[in-house]
C-alpha cells in the first residue's frame, strides 16, 4: 500500500464517528430502497409462480344455476382451454368453544372432472376420499387462528341444514391468496373460512344436482378476453349469470394488486425521499470534509502531485465511506425486506415465498449513491485544486464580517460578545448556514413522513367507524328479503335500533369509464350508518339520484349533476340512468349511495332489504350475536369492534410495520446529520475558539459559542423541517390513493412534537459529544500550528 | 566565474485582490539565482519575499513578467508542466512545516519519494536531519524543531535541484533554528543543491553566498558575502 493510501485509512479512522454517521445515512437510504423493492418483487414473483404452477384461472363467472351440460358449449368458445364448473355455497360454521358468528364459502371439488384450474395446495393432511362425503379441506387462513388440523371435526350449516364434517386436510388455493368475505374490505381470517367439499356432497346439501353456479376458465395466451366475456354473458344470462370478469376483478387478485400497488407507491416514495436526502447530506458532508483539507491539498500539490491523483485520493476516501454505508444498507435492507415479506406471508396465503435478491435494484441504488457522492467529491476537489497552491496554503482572507441585521435592529446592547460572534458567523457564511439548516430540516421532515401515517390511519378509523359506521352489528341476509325481517330483528332482546339497507352489485358507466361496485340503499333518516360529506359532516340521502364516493366520482370522471349508467348485476339485471346527486367522503371502499326505496324502485323490486345495521344494549353483544347466529336466513353478522381490530391487525399492520422500519431509519438519519454538522463545525472553528481560550475565556464560554451556533441551526431548522415534512407527507398521500382505501392527509400535533423531540435530542447529544471533545482538546497547542 | 543561471525573473509583478483592496506584493523583480548557491532573500513582513519564493517554486503565477527555471518558462507553464516541475525539481520547506498530520515522520517523507525520479531512501533523509529515532512518530508527537527537520528531510529526499525555504526558522527558538540551518547548510554544501531561504532575520544572511534585500515588492540591494560563516556562529 502506498503512503497516500495509508493516509486514506488513517483519516477514515480519525473521523470514524463522522464516517459512521454518514454511513448510517447512506445505509438508511439504501436499505429503504432494497427493503421495499425486494419485498414487492418477492411477493409479485411468488404470486406469479403460484398462479402458474397452480393454474389460476383467467376468467370467472358466477350465476344462479346452470345444467352441467352447458360446460361443453363453453368449452367450444374459441380461446377457451379449460373450464371448471363448480358449486359454491355460503356456509355458516360452528366450532366448539367459539361463540363468534363465523361464515364461509363452500367450494366443490370434483373427482371425476380433474381440471388444471385453481389447483389446491395441501399444507397438511390429504385430499377427501371420494367415497366419504363428510370429508372436507379447510383453508389455512381460517384453520390457523382456530388451531384446526386434519382429524378435527366441525359443524356447518348449508341451506339451513346443519351437518358434521371431518377435516382431512389444510389447503391453499391461488383463488384465495387473500381470503376475504364478499362485500367487505377488511379480511377477518378467524370469522371467514373456505371449505372444500366433495362435489356430490355439496350438490346434495345445496340442491344443485347436476348443476353448477360458478365458472373458472383458462384461456389461451392469444384469447380475446373481452370478446369471450361477452359470449359468456349472453350464454349465462338465462341462468342468472352475474357477469363474467377477468382476474382484475377477482376478489383475491384485486386486493393483492391493490396492496402491491400500495407497497410500490410507498416504496418508491420513501426510497426516493430517503435516497435524495441521503445523497444531499452526503454531498454536504463531503464538501465540508474536503474544504477542511484545503491546506493539505495545497501541500500535496506543492510536492508535485497532479490534480488527478489528488482527486483520486479523495475519491477513495469518500468511496470507502460510501461502501461502508452500502454494506450496512444492503445487509439491513435484505434482512428487513426478508422479514417484511415474511410478515406479508401471514396475510397472503402463498404456499412458499420466492425471496428475490433484486440485484438490479441494489446495483442501481448503490450506483446512484456512489456516483452522487463522487460527483460531490469532484466538485469540492475541483474547487480546492483550482486554487494556486500558494493561495490555498495562505490562511483564508479574514472574512468580512458585518454588524448583522438583527443587531442593527437595536438589540445589539442585549447581546453578549459571544452571541454577536455566533450571529455574525451566521450572516457571514449564509450558504453554509443555509445548508446546515436545510440538512437538519430534512432530517426533521423525514421523521414526520415516517410517523404521520399512524395519525392518518387513526383518523381514518375514527372517521369511518365513529362518525360514519356507528352501528354495533351489521347483519346480512342470505337473500334479499321483505321488510318483515327488519321487524323480526327489532323484536330481538337487546336490540335498540335497526336500520335496513339494500345492497346491489352494479357496474357503473360514464363515458368511456366504468367501474364494478355496489350501490347501498339507506333510509332517509339513518342514524347509525351515515354517509359524510367532504367536511365529514353527515349528509342526508337525497330522495332521487345517487351519491358517489369522491374517489369513485373521480375514477368515472363525473360530478354532481352528471348522468350515470348503472347496470345491475342481480335481480332483473336492468340497466338504468341515474343522476349524480353529489360526492361524499369515504376513506375505505368505493360505493354509490341511494335512498333505499328509490333503489328498490329502480330495480323494480318491492320493499326489499339485504340486511340491517343494529345498535344493541351495552353488554348484550354476546347473547344477541349468539341468537342471530342461530337464525337460518342470516348469512352473516359482523361486529364493528372486531372489524376495527382486524383492520389494525391486517391492513394497518402492513403499513405500521413498514412505517416502524422507516421511522427507525429516519431517526438514524436525523441523528447522523445533526452529529455530523456538530463535528464539522467543531473542526472548522477549533482555532478561533482556541484563541479565545488563550484570551481568558472559560471552557464553558467557548463551548457556548459553538453550542449556540448548533442551537441556532437546530432552532431555524425545526420550522423549515416541519414544512418539509408537511409537503413530503402530502406528496406521499397523493401517491397512495387507491380503491381499497385512501389515507387521509392528517398530521397531528404529537407527530410534529415527536419530530422536534428527536431533532432536539439529537442536537443535545451531539452537543454534549462536541463539548466533550472541546474539553479534551489541548487548545493552546492548536494555536501553535498554522491555520 | 562562469555561473550557471538556474532562475531568471524579468520584471515580475504580482498583485492580489483582497476584498475591495488591491495588494501589490511584487512591483517588478529582476533577479538571477545561480547553480549551487545559497541565497538569502531578506525582507520585512509584507515585503513580498514569500510571493517571490512561491512564484519561483511554481506555487503561484506572476501577474506580469517572465520567470524561467533553466529553459522552462514558469510564467507560461501549463498546470501539468508546473506539477512536473514541482515533482522533479523543487524541494519546499514551509514556515509552518505543512506535515500531513495523519502520516508518521517517515511516511511524510515517503509520500514524496514514492513519486520522485531519483529519491534517496526516506530513512536516509531522516538520518541526515538527525531524526532516525523519531521515524514512527506522528507530527503531533514532535516538537516544532523536529517537525521542521522532518519537513527539510522531506524536501531533500527527492534530491531536488533547488531547495526553497520559507522562513524555515520562523517558528523556532534560536537553538533549534541553528540546527535547522546547519541541516540546510550541509545539504547545500554536500549535495550542491541551489538553496533559497527567505527570512526577515538579518543574522541568517551571514551564512549565504548572496543576500537579496527586498523592500515593498522591489529589490533594494543585492549583497555578495566574501566570507560565509557557519550557522553555529550565528546569533540573533
Amino acid at each position: 500500500m502506498n503512503t497516500l493510501d495509508r493516509k486514506v485509512f488513517r483519516e477514515l479512522w480519525l473521523i470514524r464517528g463522522q464516517v459512521f454517521a454518514i454511513a448510517m445515512v447512506i445505509a438508511a437510504g439504501l436499505s429503504t430502497v432494497i427493503m421495499s423493492y425486494s419485498t414487492l418483487e418477492s411477493l409479485q414473483q411468488t404470486r406469479e409462480r403460484y398462479y402458474q404452477e397452480y393454474g389460476f384461472a383467467d376468467l370467472f363467472a358466477s350465476l344462479k344455476r346452470a345444467p352441467i351440460k352447458l360446460v361443453q358449449r363453453i368449452k367450444q368458445i374459441p380461446g377457451v382451454v379449460d373450464v371448471d364448473a363448480r358449486v359454491k355455497a355460503p356456509v355458516r360454521i360452528s366450532l366448539e368453544n367459539v361463540d363468534d358468528p363465523m361464515q364461509g364459502l363452500l367450494v366443490s371439488i370434483d373427482h371425476q372432472a380433474i381440471t388444471s384450474i385453481n389447483k389446491i395446495y395441501l399444507r397438511e393432511g390429504r385430499m377427501p376420499d371420494k367415497n366419504l362425503q363428510t370429508e372436507v379441506l379447510v383453508s389455512e387462513a381460517f384453520a390457523q387462528p382456530h388451531d384446526l388440523h386434519a382429524g378435527d371435526v366441525m359443524q356447518i350449516i348449508v341451506n339451513g341444514r346443519k351437518q358434521t364434517v371431518h377435516i382431512v386436510g389444510i389447503a391453499l388455493s391461488p383463488e384465495f391468496i387473500y381470503q376475504i368475505a364478499p362485500g367487505v374490505i377488511i379480511p377477518d381470517f378467524s370469522r371467514y373460512g373456505i371449505i372444500w367439499m366433495q362435489r356430490e356432497a355439496l350438490e346434495t346439501a345445496y340442491d344443485m344436482k347436476g348443476a353448477f353456479n360458478d365458472l373458472s376458465i383458462k384461456l389461451t395466451l392469444e384469447a380475446k378476453q373481452q370478446l369471450i366475456i361477452q359470449q359468456l354473458d349472453s350464454l349465462l344470462k338465462p341462468y342468472g349469470g352475474l357477469g363474467a370478469y377477468d382476474r382484475e376483478l377477482q376478489v383475491s387478485h384485486h386486493f393483492l394488486s391493490e396492496e402491491f400497488k400500495q407497497l410500490d407507491s410507498m416504496g418508491s416514495s420513501f426510497s426516493f425521499i430517503f435516497l435524495a436526502v441521503s445523497i444531499f447530506l452526503l454531498n454536504m458532508v463531503v464538501g465540508r470534509i474536503i474544504a477542511s483539507q484545503r491546506d493539505i491539498i495545497a501541500t500535496l500539490k506543492a510536492f508535485g502531485f497532479s490534480n488527478r491523483v489528488i482527486a483520486f485520493h479523495y475519491s477513495k476516501l469518500i468511496a470507502l465511506i460510501v461502501v461502508i454505508g452500502m454494506v450496512i444498507g444492503i445487509t439491513a435492507g435484505l434482512i428487513l425486506g426478508n422479514n417484511l415479506a415474511k410478515m406479508y406471508m401471514e396475510y397472503y396465503r402463498f404456499p412458499y415465498l420466492d425471496y428475490q435478491l433484486q440485484i438490479k435494484v441494489i446495483v442501481y441504488s448503490a450506483g446512484v449513491t456512489l456516483l452522487a457522492a463522487l460527483l460531490g467529491t469532484y466538485i469540492s476537489i475541483r474547487k480546492a485544486v483550482l486554487l494556486q497552491p500558494a493561495e490555498a496554503m495562505r490562511p483564508e482572507i479574514p472574512a468580512r464580517y458585518n454588524v448583522t441585521f438583527l443587531e442593527s435592529l437595536g438589540i445589539k446592547k442585549y447581546l453578549s460578545q459571544p452571541s454577536r460572534m455566533v450571529l455574525r458567523h451566521f450572516e457571514r457564511h449564509p450558504i453554509k448556514a443555509i445548508l446546515s439548516v436545510l440538512g437538519t430540516a430534512f432530517a426533521c421532515g423525514i421523521m414526520i413522513v415516517g410517523t404521520f401515517f399512524m395519525d392518518a390511519m387513526d383518523y381514518m378509523v375514527e372517521t369511518e367507524f365513529k362518525l360514519s359506521q356507528r352501528e354495533d352489528l351489521m347483519v346480512s341476509l342470505i337473500n334479499p328479503s321483505s321488510y318483515k325481517a327488519i321487524y323480526e330483528l327489532n323484536n330481538i332482546e337487546g336490540v335498540l335500533r335497526v336500520e335496513p339497507y339494500r345492497s346491489a352489485a352494479v357496474k357503473m358507466y360514464a363515458g368511456s369509464y366504468s367501474h364494478r361496485t355496489s350501490i347501498q340503499g339507506f333510509s332517509k333518516n339513518n342514524h347509525l350508518h351515515r354517509v359524510l360529506d367532504i367536511q365529514n359532516k353527515p349528509v342526508n340521502i337525497p330522495e332521487t339520484g345517487i351519491l358517489l364516493t369522491a374517489f369513485l366520482a373521480k375514477k368515472l370522471q363525473v360530478q354532481a349533476g352528471d348522468q350515470l349508467t348503472v347496470e345491475f348485476l342481480e335481480g332483473k339485471r336492468l340497466t338504468r340512468q341515474l343522476q349524480v346527486a353529489g360526492v361524499i367522503n369515504q376513506y375505505i371502499g368505493l360505493s354509490g349511495y341511494m335512498d333505499i326505496d328509490a333503489l328498490n324502485q329502480l330495480m323494480l323490486e318491492g320493499r326489499v332489504v339485504s340486511g340491517a345495521y343494529l345498535a344493541i344494549e351495552d353488554g348484550a353483544g354476546y347473547n344477541t350475536q349468539a341468537y342471530l347466529k342461530g337464525l337460518p336466513q342470516i348469512a352473516g353478522v359482523s361486529e364493528k369492534k372486531s372489524l376495527i381490530e382486524s383492520f389494525y391487525a391486517t391492513v394497518g399492520d402492513f403499513i405500521l410495520t413498514y412505517i416502524a422500519f422507516v421511522t427507525g431509519l429516519s431517526v438514524a438519519i436525523a441523528f447522523a446529520v445533526i452529529y455530523n454538522n456538530a463535528r464539522i463545525t467543531l473542526a472548522e472553528r477549533t482555532r478561533e475558539l482556541a484563541s479565545l481560550r488563550v484570551l481568558g475565556f472559560t471552557r464553558g464560554e467557548i463551548a457556548y459559542i459553538l453550542l449556540a451556533e448548533l442551537g441556532l441551526i437546530t432552532l431555524l431548522a425545526i420550522p423549515v423541517g416541519l414544512l418539509i415534512g408537511y409537503w413530503m407527507s402530502y406528496g406521499f398521500i397523493v401517491g397512495l390513493q387507491q380503491d381499497l382505501f385512501r389515507i387521509p392527509f392528517i398530521i397531528e400535533m404529537p407527530t410534529y412534537a415527536y419530530a422536534i423531540l428527536v431533532v432536539i435530542c439529537s442536537a443535545i447529544i451531539s452537543g454534549l459529544i462536541v463539548r466533550h471533545k472541546l474539553n479534551q482538546l489541548d487548545l493552546v497547542s492548536v494555536l501553535k500550528v498554522k491555520e | 566565474m562562469n555561473k550557471q543561471v538556474v532562475f531568471q525573473t524579468q520584471a515580475i509583478t504580482r498583485h492580489y485582490e483582497m476584498g475591495d483592496m488591491v495588494v501589490h506584493a511584487l512591483r517588478g523583480i529582476d533577479l538571477e539565482l545561480y547553480a549551487g548557491e545559497f541565497a538569502v532573500i531578506l525582507g520585512m513582513s509584507g515585503s513580498g519575499k514569500s510571493t517571490l519564493l512561491n512564484i519561483l517554486g511554481g506555487l503561484d503565477l506572476p501577474s506580469s513578467g517572465q520567470v524561467y527555471y533553466q529553459d522552462l518558462e514558469l510564467s507560461q507553464a501549463s498546470d501539468k508542466e508546473l506539477t512536473d516541475y514541482r515533482r522533479h525539481h523543487v524541494g519546499f520547506v514551509f514556515q509552518f512545516y505543512n506535515l500531513i498530520p495523519s502520516l508518521t515522520a517517515l511516511e511524510n517523507i515517503s509520500i514524496v519519494t514514492e513519486i520522485a525520479e531519483h529519491p534517496m531512501q526516506p530513512e536516509h533523509a531522516l538520518e541526515l536531519v538527525g531524526l532516525s529515532d523519531r521515524m514512527n512518530h506522528f507530527p503531533a508527537q514532535l516538537s516544532g524543531g523536529q517537525q521542521q527537520r522532518v519537513a527539510i528531510a522531506r524536501a531533500i529526499a527527492k534530491n531536488p535541484s533547488v531547495l526553497l525555504c520559507d522562513e524555515p526558522t520562523g517558528a523556532l527558538d534560536i537553538e533549534t533554528g541553528i540546527t535547522v540551518l546547519e541541516t540546510l547548510d550541509v545539504v547545500n554544501r554536500e549535495l550542491g543543491t541551489t538553496t533559497a531561504v527567505i527570512t526577515h532575520n538579518a543574522s541568517i544572511s551571514d551564512m549565504a553566498h548572496r543576500v537579496i534585500y527586498l523592500n515593498d515588492g522591489q529589490i533594494s540591494k543585492i549583497q555578495q558575502n566574501e566570507t560565509r560563516i557557519s550557522p553555529h556562529q550565528l546569533s540573533w
